[in-house]
C-alpha cells in the first residue's frame, strides 16, 4: 500500500490541475463565445453598438476633458454615427458635435434620439444647449443628413473625471411595435 | 498526515490562548474558527442589509445617498455570499466530515489552515475598500461591466479579494474531496457515507470547477480596466454580454454550492427527530449529482432579457425546469422519511423542517422566473429578490442554524438553552417571512431592485417588509447569546445527544476530544 501522505499529495495535485484547467476554460469561453455567436448568427456586435474608437489620450494641464460620441440603433433601419468620434474640450466652454444620419427603412419615417452620458455620476455636468434628440427628426426615404448638439461641460466636473461619453440610441418612431 | 510511532505536535494538547488559534492545524479548532468568522460576517452583512432596509422604510431619501445605497447593497450581498454563508458550510465540513467518515483530521491540515487565513485576509481588504476614495464597489454582486468599472480606485483591491477568497474556498474543497476519497474508515464505502458528507463531496468538485472560471472573469475586467484588454469593452472589439455568461456560467453553480451543504445537514436532521433512517439513499445521493450536473446547463436563465435565439430561450427554460425534478425527488424522500415517524420538535428539527417548506417555496417562484415571457416582466424586479432570498435564507441560513443547534452539544459538550432556541426559530422564522414574502408582491408590482427611492403605491409592503427585517437581524442577537451560553455552560451533553443518535459523530464522547478516530473505526 501506498503511504497515506504521498496517495493524498498526488489526489491534491490532481485537483490543483483540475482547477487551473477550469481557469483556462474561463478563458476559452471568449473565443468559444464569438464561434458560438458565428456560428448561430446571434447577438451582431456591429448593430448593437456603432462606437467611436478611443485614442487613450489622457490631456493634464489646464483642464482638458475627452468627450467620445457612440451611439446605437436597436431596432435597425437606420445608421447613426458620429462624425468625429471624440474631442478634447474645456470644462466652461461651448462646443458643437455633428452625428451623421440615413433613413434605410425605404421609406419617410421619423426618428427618436435618446441621449445617456457615461460615467452616470458626470452626467450632470454634460450640459446640452442644442440637441437633436430635443425633437423628432424626420427624414425622407434613403436620407442621409448632419445632425447638431452644442454642449457644455461644467467647469464643477469632478476632478477624477477626464472622459465622458456621449452616447444616442435611435429609434424610428412610426415603426410598429412587434 | 501523523502516523503510528511518529508523533509531532500531534499528540498533545493544543498551546494556550491565542497561539492556538494562529498556529491551529486541527480540524476542530479550523472549524470552529470558520464558522465564528462567518457569524461574524452574517452580523457585518446583516448590518449592510439593516441600512438597505431602513432606506427604503419609506419613499424618499431618507438615510443614504443612492452611491452609498448602491455600495450596500453590493457588499451585503458580496459579505453574505463568500463571507457567511460559503464559510459556514466549510467550517461545518472541517468539523463534521473527519467525523462522519472516521478520519483523524482533514487530509490536507497546513493547507486547511492556509486557506482560512487567506479568507480572513480577503474579507479584510474587501471590507476596507469603504476606506477609499470612491468607497466600496457599488455594481452590484454580479460586477457587471462597464458599470463595475465606474468603481472608485477600490476596483482592483476588491477584485484582488474576490481572488484570494476564491483560491480559499478552492483550497478548502480540495481538502474535502482528498479527505473523503483517502481517509475513510475501513468500511465506510462511499454509499454508506452520511449524506452531509456526500453532499459536500459534490459541492467540491462544483467549486474546483467553477470557482476558476470566476476568477478568470474578474481577471479580464482587471486587464480591460488597466491594460486596455477589450474582452467586454464593445470599443474595441469585446462585449459586455460575454462577461454576463462568464459570470453566470460560475454563478449559478454558485448558489448550488451554497445549497447543497444544507441539503446534506437537512437529510442528517430529518431521519434524527422522525426516528427512522433516511427514505430512499441513493435517490439522494444520485438526486445531489443530477442537481450538480444540471447546474452547469442552466444558466441564460439569469440573462434572458439580453435577448438570445428562441432555441436558447426554450434550452434554457427545460433544463432549468429540469432541476425542479431531482429537487422534487429530495422533497419527497424527506417528507416520506417523516411519514409515520415519531416526531419530536426539537430546535434542529424545527428549522429543517422551515427549510423544508420555505426553501419550497422559493423552488416554485424559481419555477416562474424559468419561464421566458414571464421572465422579462419579473427580471430585476423584487419579485427576483424574494426568490432567491427564499432560497437562501430560510434555505441555506436556516438549513446552517440548523446543523449548529444539531452539533452545537458536540462541539461544546453542554446542552444550550432549548427555550431560547426556539424563542429564536419562532421569531426569525415568522420575521422572514414579514420580510420577505411582501418582496413577491412589490415585484410583480413592478418595482425595481438595488433602487434607493420608489414610488408611493410600493410604500405599505416596503414598510412591512422592512419591519420584517428588522424582526429578523434583531432575533439574531438571540442565536449569538445563546451560543456564547452554551459555549460558557450548561447540561452535560451526553455521547448520542439526541434520542436517536445515528452516525460516527455520535459515538465520540461530548465535546468531542481534540483528537478522535487516530485509530479508524470499523465500519459494518
Amino acid at each position: 500500500m501506498i503511504e497515506p501522505g504521498k496517495r493524498n499529495r498526488s489526489l491534491a495535485l490532481r485537483l490543483v490541475l483540475m482547477a487551473a484547467g477550469s481557469f483556462a476554460f474561463g478563458f476559452a469561453l471568449v473565443p468559444l463565445y464569438d464561434v458560438f455567436c458565428e456560428v448561430t448568427g446571434i447577438g451582431s456586435n456591429a448593430v448593437l453598438t456603432r462606437a467611436g474608437t478611443v485614442d487613450g489620450e489622457v490631456p493634464v494641464p489646464n483642464r482638458k476633458v475627452v468627450v467620445e460620441f457612440t451611439a446605437s440603433v436597436p431596432d435597425g433601419g437606420w445608421t447613426l454615427e458620429p462624425v468625429a468620434p471624440s474631442m478634447e474640450v474645456q470644462p466652461g466652454r461651448l462646443y458643437e458635435a455633428h452625428y451623421r444620419a440615413r433613413n434605410l427603412s425605404g421609406r419617410e419615417t421619423t426618428g427618436q434620439a435618446v441621449p445617456s452620458i457615461s460615467p452616470m455620476r458626470a452626467a450632470r455636468y454634460f450640459v446640452k444647449t442644442e440637441c437633436f434628440c430635443f425633437t423628432p427628426q424626420h427624414f425622407a426615404r434613403g436620407e442621409e443628413r448632419e445632425l447638431k448638439v452644442r454642449f457644455v461641460v461644467d467647469r464643477e466636473l469632478p476632478k477624477e473625471i477626464d472622459r465622458l461619453t456621449l452616447s444616442y440610441a435611435f429609434y424610428d418612431v412610426e415603426r410598429k411595435a412587434g | 498526515m501523523a502516523h503510528a510511532g511518529h508523533h509531532d505536535d500531534h499528540g498533545h494538547e493544543p498551546p494556550k490562548g491565542i497561539v492556538r488559534w494562529l498556529t491551529t492545524t486541527n480540524h476542530k479548532d479550523i472549524g470552529t474558527m470558520y464558522l465564528v468568522f462567518s457569524l461574524l460576517m452574517f452580523l457585518i452583512g446583516g448590518a449592510f442589509a439593516f441600512m438597505i432596509r431602513a432606506e427604503l422604510f419609506e419613499p424618499g431619501l431618507q438615510l443614504l445617498n443612492p452611491a452609498v445605497f448602491n455600495q450596500m447593497t453590493t457588499m451585503h450581498a458580496l459579505v453574505m455570499v463568500f463571507g457567511a454563508v460559503m464559510p459556514a458550510t466549510v467550517g461545518l465540513a472541517n468539523w463534521m466530515v473527519p467525523m462522519q467518515i472516521g478520519a483523524a483530521d482533514m487530509a490536507l491540515p497546513r493547507m486547511n489552515l492556509f486557506s482560512f487565513w487567506l479568507l480572513a485576509f480577503a474579507f479584510l481588504l474587501l471590507l476596507s475598500t469603504f476606506l477609499m476614495p470612491g468607497g466600496a464597489p457599488a455594481s452590484g454582486w454580479t460586477l457587471y461591466p462597464p458599470l463595475v468599472l465606474q468603481t472608485g480606485e477600490a476596483f482592483p483591491m476588491a477584485i484582488f479579494a474576490i481572488h484570494l477568497m476564491g483560491a480559499s474556498s478552492i483550497m478548502g474543497a480540495i481538502n474535502v474531496i482528498v479527505t473523503i476519497v483517502n481517509m475513510r474508515a475501513p468500511g465506510m464505502t462511499l454509499l454508506k457515507m452520511p449524506l452531509f458528507s456526500w453532499s459536500w463531496l459534490i459541492t467540491a468538485y462544483l467549486l474546483i470547477a467553477v470557482m476558476p472560471v470566476f476568477a478568470g472573469g474578474v481577471t479580464m475586467l482587471l486587464t480591460d480596466y488597466f491594460f486596455k484588454t477589450s474582452f467586454f469593452n464593445a470599443a474595441g472589439g469585446g462585449d459586455p454580454v460575454l462577461f454576463q455568461h462568464v459570470f453566470w456560467f460560475f454563478g449559478h453553480p454558485e448558489v448550488y454550492i451554497m445549497i447543497l451543504p444544507a441539503f446534506g445537514i437537512v437529510s442528517e436532521i430529518i431521519p434524527t427527530f422522525s426516528r427512522k433512517p433516511i427514505f430512499g439513499y441513493e435517490a439522494m445521493v444520485y438526486a445531489i449529482a443530477s442537481i450538480a450536473f444540471l447546474s452547469f446547463i442552466v444558466w441564460a436563465h439569469h440573462m434572458f432579457t439580453v435577448g438570445m435565439p428562441l432555441a436558447g430561450q426554450l434550452f434554457f427554460t427545460l433544463s432549468t425546469m429540469l432541476i425542479a425534478v431531482p429537487t422534487g425527488v429530495k422533497i419527497f424522500n424527506w417528507t416520506a422519511t417523516m411519514w409515520r415517524g415519531s416526531i419530536s420538535f426539537e430546535p434542529p428539527m424545527l428549522f429543517a423542517l422551515a427549510f423544508l417548506f420555505l426553501f419550497t417555496i422559493g423552488g416554485f417562484s424559481g419555477l416562474m422566473l424559468a419561464i421566458v415571457p414571464a421572465d422579462f416582466q419579473y427580471h430585476d424586479t423584487y419579485f427576483v429578490v424574494a426568490h432567491f432570498h427564499y432560497v437562501l435564507v430560510p434555505g441555506a441560513v436556516f438549513g446552517i442554524m440548523g446543523a449548529v443547534y444539531y452539533w452545537l452539544p458536540k462541539w461544546t459538550g453542554h446542552m444550550y438553552d432549548m427555550r431560547l432556541a426556539k424563542w429564536h426559530f419562532w421569531l426569525s422564522a415568522i420575521f422572514v417571512n414579514v420580510l420577505f414574502f411582501p418582496q413577491h408582491f412589490l415585484g410583480l408590482a413592478g418595482m425595481p431592485r438595488r433602487i434607493p427611492d420608489y414610488a408611493s403605491q410600493f410604500a405599505d409592503w416596503n414598510m412591512a417588509s422592512s419591519i420584517g427585517a428588522f424582526g429578523f437581524g434583531l432575533s439574531q442577537l438571540l442565536f449569538v447569546w445563546l451560543i456564547v451560553k452554551c459555549v460558557r455552560g450548561g447540561e452535560r451533553a451526553t455521547a448520542g445527544v439526541w434520542d436517536w443518535p445515528h452516525g460516527l459523530e455520535w459515538t465520540v464522547p461530548s465535546p468531542a476530544p481534540y483528537h478522535t478516530f487516530e485509530k479508524a473505526p470499523e465500519v459494518h
